[in-house]
Parts: structure tokens; C-alpha cells; sequence
């Protein structure tokens, strides 16, 4: 287990290498001069000379990249050019925010995903299973940030139940859970019938195996057959999905965060791309695949865990 | 011959079900709007009328029109070309990139491998649509671009995809056989383990047009994809978002044709899977 848990976290460190020297090669990949990308064409002859130098673009890619590395690794990942602050002040308050609103979307997304998909699977064929399954299918493709609109021209603009939007902390202004409602609700709900589709075939696929078979011929009642033999079994690929699900909540929080006008990370990064703020949106990009990356490694040690195959492949 | 007789037994297949008649029949309307949107829009997509502007649904205007007097219904149909393009382009983009990368990977193995591996893992790390907004904010956004980045940003799953194929077929006594022959490299793979692996890119290409167009709409919602006056879903949702008390269809319909057409895309291609995978027929 030691090795497994050892080898992976060396992938893991070789791709966030990779990654690092991508995301710090997006200035470079600018097409045109980088300066002027990045503060228009109008901008005085020192301020141009500041930034060049700033940029270190008078030296050569490897040592930029390994400068850029060791400020990065010491969490100074430059100036921000529309805030004119450190980028790492800048993230610091909104980090949390987008941080909360996945985990917190997470946490509800998945026992709702996986009693659904039970559900689901435990009726297949019945009406009940076409509904659930319908319904998944339907939410899976629905765009998000259209969603989000919707549910507050109805619930906030139409029947005024709750606040359209803006975000506060709970302690700070006791508005700030009534505000936390939609976009939760709106986040969770992807998550939910992702994992309620994903449940649903893996506990399909371990229904059919002759050990079920096995466990209901022997007169163990229904019930103890699927939540006990066949779930526990049936988690196992759901487990993967669940990696991946946090990171697509990070991302779709970038659009529930620009409709509910919740200042976290997603609105931080649109705005640092249209105004063409580099620096903010390396340190954005690099955030969230150190968290992405985190994760999937938490997921592959847990999936290791409760399938011990996986070590010895 | 024979190909003819599989081309026809692959769409009795495909057609057997009625859910996946009826969303082909969906698309293909979807399609018909796009190619002849100059015959079916009832007005000019980008022409203002300062006297009209913001007007809930009526008879001259079905579905209203936008805050600059624009037909939402017209602008809704020259939406379908730009989502269909760049969700058609994205998707040959990807499977082109990534088909070649994952059957050079799987075939020549050793470093090549570990490094096409590793670097597409590096890619996966970050959610696509995050790689898409950092690849827009450096190349700038327009149908073109747009295509390329989210062709780019999804393409490791056909490395994947296609590594894994290349790793099966490989150890086939045909491929062997032609080794042994003489034949080249890439003769090999693009004459014989390609046109062999050619049922999993349909069903991953099919599948995956309908994430594309959404990941479009999402972009030009958050304003980095199509901009104005060019009319797209998402852009539209985006501009209406500010007028929903005065006219609500006006960013809420483009939205449903966005979910109709992805869901009908989607289901299409769990139709292509299921013909293609002969273990799946007849299952849900």
C-alpha cells in the first residue's frame, strides 16, 4: 500500500510539473507582445520597460520558468495588472468562497446521487426507474448558468422568496443562508444526476453477478441483498466519478458564482480574462489543478483502499 | 458489398428504437435551421428597431424581441449554425489530435508513451471548461478559435481512448503478419489499426458533440465565447439576463434549445453506442 500510495503521489507530482510549465507558458503564448496584450497599446515607454523587465522577458524561457517556479512555490505568483495588488491577496479572500460552495454541493450531491440510483436500479424497467432515469438525464444536460437564471426569475424576481443574489458569510449577515440557498441548490444538482446515472449502471451491472444470485437463493431478504452485497460493491467505480465530480463543481461554479454575482474564484478568473490580467489567471488555473490534483490523488489511494486489485496492477 | 450490407444493418439497429428516431429527427431540424436560417428567420438576426425594442412574444414578433429591437426568434435560429459549427469543428479537432497522439502512444510505447500519458493527465487535471476559459484568455475567442480550444481542451479522452484500443489490437496475429511483411510504421497504423478501431471514435465523437455546444453556450455566457452582434445561445442567455422582468423569453429560450439539442445529441449517440456494442443491445 506504502508503494502504491508512494507512486502515485510521484505521477501526481510530475503532472502538476507539467502543468506548471503550461500555465506559466500561457504568457508566453500570447500571439503579438505580451506587454501590450496585457495593458493596451497606449501605455507609456516606462511603464512598457517596467513590466518587460517584470516579466523578465529580457532572459532566456528556462530561467524566466525557473524564477516563475521558485516565486510560485514561495506563493508569489506576481502582480495583478487590473488590481494592482499581490495575485495571491487577490485570491485569498475568494478561494474560500468557491471552496465552500463545492464541498458543500459535493456533500449534498452524493448520498442524494446514490440513493437515486438505487432506487433507479432496485426498479429497473418500472416506472419508477424511467422517471428517476429521465429526470437525470434531462438535469445532466441542462447548462448550468441558464438553470441558475431561472431559478431566480422564479423564486427571487417572481415570488420574491429569496434574495436574487450576492453572497455573504453566515456570521457576517444573517441573510447570508437564505443567499446560499440557490446556488447550492443549483450546483448540487448536476452533481446529482451525474452520480445518480453512475450508480445506477454499476448497481445494475453487480445485480447480474452470480454472487447476488447466490446471496438471494440463499433466502437473505432483499433489502440486506442490495444495500449490503451489492452496493458495497457497486460504490467501487462511483468512487472514480466522485474525483472528477469535485473538479466539475469548482468549474461550474464559475458560472452559478457570474449569476448569483457571488464574488469567488469563477468571477475572478472572467474577470481577469477579459481584462487580460495574466498573472490572475495563471494563479486561478494553477489553483484549481492543485486542488483537481489533490483530489484525484485522495481518490486513487481511497479507491485503492476498498479495492485492494488496484495495488498490484 | 459487404460494407453496404453492415452500413444498413448498423442503421436498422440505430432506428430500431423510436426515443432515437425521434431525437434524430430533432437534430436533423436542428440542422435543417442552421443551413437554411436565411429562408426560415422571419427577420434579420442583427437588424435593430429602436420602435421595438424589448416586446413580449406577438404575432409580428413570436418570441419578442431583444433590448435592441432585434427578432429573439431570428436571432435563435442563426444561433443554431454557430453552436452546431463550433460543436462539429470542436469534435473533429479532439478526435484528430488526440486519435493520432493516443495510436502513437499505444503503438510505439517506452518514453513516447509515458510522455503522451503523462502530458494528457496534466491536461485532464484541470476541468475543461477551466483549460478553455485560460486558452481563450490568450488567443482571444471568435468561431474559430473557439473550435480549436475546445477541440484542444477535450482531446484526452481520445488519447486515452485510442491508446487502449491500439494496445488490444496490436497483439493481433494481422498486425504481426504485416510487420512481418515489411510494411512501415505508419502504414500499419493508419491502414490497419485505425480503420479497425473506427466504432469507438463514432460513439466517443457522437457523445461528445452535445458536451461541446455546451461548453459553448457556457463560454459565451460568461462573455468569452461569441460576442455581439454575432447571435449564440449562450451569449443571447447572457445579454437577456438583464431584461427578464420585461421580456423573460428572451434569455430563457435560448437556453432550452441549448438543453433540447444537447439532450437530443446525447441521446442520439447512446443510440450509436448501443447498435455499435452488440453486448448493449436492448438494454436501457
Amino acid at each position: 500500500m506504502k508503494g502504491y500510495i508512494a507512486k502515485r503521489t510521484g505521477q501526481m507530482l510530475l503532472v502538476v510539473f507539467l502543468l506548471s510549465i503550461f500555465i506559466f507558458l500561457l504568457v508566453s503564448m500570447i500571439p503579438g507582445d505580451p506587454v501590450y496584450a496585457m495593458l493596451g497599446e497606449e501605455v507609456s515607454q516606462e511603464e512598457y520597460d517596467r513590466v518587460f523587465h517584470e516579466l523578465k522577458l529580457d532572459q532566456p524561457v528556462i530561467v524566466r520558468y525557473f524564477s516563475w517556479l521558485a516565486d510560485a512555490l514561495r506563493g508569489d505568483l506576481g502582480e495583478s495588472t487590473q488590481f494592482h495588488m499581490k495575485t495571491s491577496e487577490v485570491l485569498a479572500s475568494r478561494i474560500p468562497i468557491t471552496l465552500f460552495f463545492s464541498i458543500a454541493a459535493f456533500i449534498i450531491s452524493v448520498p442524494f446521487g446514490i440513493l437515486f440510483g438505487v432506487i433507479s436500479a432496485v426498479n429497473r424497467g418500472k416506472p419508477l426507474d424511467t422517471v428517476v432515469t429521465l429526470i437525470a438525464n434531462v438535469t445532466a444536460c441542462l447548462p448550468q448558468f441558464w438553470f441558475a437564471l431561472l431559478i431566480m426569475f422564479v423564486f427571487a424576481m417572481k415570488l420574491g422568496w429569496l434574495p436574487s443574489y450576492g453572497f455573504d458569510w453566515p456570521w457576517v449577515n444573517s441573510m447570508g443562508w437564505k443567499q446560499m440557498i440557490m446556488p447550492l441548490f443549483c450546483l448540487s444538482l448536476g452533481g446529482i444526476a451525474s452520480t445518480t446515472r453512475q450508480t445506477r449502471s454499476s448497481m445494475l451491472e453487480v445485480i447480474r453477478q452470480d454472487y447476488i444470485r447466490t446471496a438471494r437463493s440463499k433466502g437473505i431478504a432483499n433489502n440486506k441483498v442490495i444495500y449490503l452485497h451489492a452496493l458495497k460493491n457497486a460504490l467501487i467505480p462511483v468512487i472514480t466519478i466522485l474525483g472528477m465530480r469535485l473538479g466539475n463543481l469548482i468549474a461550474g461554479s464559475m458560472f452559478v458564482e457570474s449569476v448569483f454575482n457571488i464574488p469567488g474564484m469563477g468571477s475572478l478568473m472572467v474577470k481577469a480574462i477579459q481584462s487580460r490580467d495574466i498573472p490572475v489567471v495563471q494563479a486561478c488555473v494553477l489553483a484549481i489543478a492543485l486542488v483537481s490534483c489533490l483530489v484525484n490523488l485522495a481518490t486513487d489511494i481511497l479507491y485503492a483502499v476498498v479495492d485492494p486489485r488496484v495495488r498490484f496492477e | 458489398m459487404k460494407d453496404t450490407k453492415n452500413i444498413k444493418k448498423f442503421f436498422k439497429t440505430v432506428f430500431a428504437r423510436k426515443v432515437t428516431i425521434i431525437n434524430a429527427i430533432i437534430v436533423l431540424l436542428f440542422i435543417f435551421l442552421a443551413l437554411f436560417a436565411p429562408f426560415v428567420a422571419p427577420y434579420d438576426p442583427d437588424k435593430p428597431d429602436f420602435a421595438a425594442f424589448l416586446q413580449m412574444p406577438s404575432t409580428a414578433h413570436f418570441l419578442g424581441t431583444d433590448n435592441f429591437g432585434r427578432d429573439v426568434l431570428s436571432r435563435i435560429i442563426y444561433g443554431t449554425r454557430v453552436s452546431l459549427i463550433i460543436g462539429v469543428l470542436a469534435v473533429v479537432v479532439a478526435c484528430a489530435i488526440g486519435t493520432v497522439l493516443g495510436m502513437i502512444a499505444g503503438y510505439f510505447g517506452g518514453w513516447i508513451d509515458d510522455l503522451i500519458t503523462r502530458l494528457m493527465e496534466a491536461v485532464r487535471a484541470v476541468p475543461q471548461i477551466i483549460l478553455a476559459m485560460a486558452l481563450t484568455a490568450v488567443f482571444g475567442s471568435g468561431i474559430k478559435n473557439l473550435a480549436i480550444i475546445l477541440g484542444i481542451s477535450s482531446m484526452a479522452g481520445y488519447v486515452r481512448m485510442m491508446r487502449g484500443q491500439v494496445l488490444t489490437i496490436k497483439q493481433a496475429d494481422y498486425i504481426m503478419a504485416g510487420k512481418l511483411q515489411g510494411n512501415k510504421d505508419f502504414r500499419l497504423m493508419f491502414r490497419h489499426i485505425l480503420p479497425n478501431s473506427i466504432s469507438p471514435i463514432i460513439v466517443m465523437m457522437t457523445q461528445q458533440v452535445g458536451s461541446t455546444i455546451l461548453a459553448e453556450a457556457g463560454l459565451s455566457f460568461l462573455g468569452l465565447g461569441i460576442s455581439a452582434p454575432t447571435a449564440s445561445w449562450g451569449s443571447m442567455v447572457s445579454e437577456g439576463r438583464n431584461y427578464l422582468m420585461d421580456n423573460p423569453v428572451f434569455a430563457l429560450i435560448p437556453g432550452v434549445c441549448v438543453a433540447i439539442l444537447v439532450i437530443s445529441l446525447n441521446m442520439l449517440g447512446d443510440g450509436v453506442r448501443d447498435a455499435l456494442d452488440p453486448r448493449l443491445r436492448g438494454e436501457a
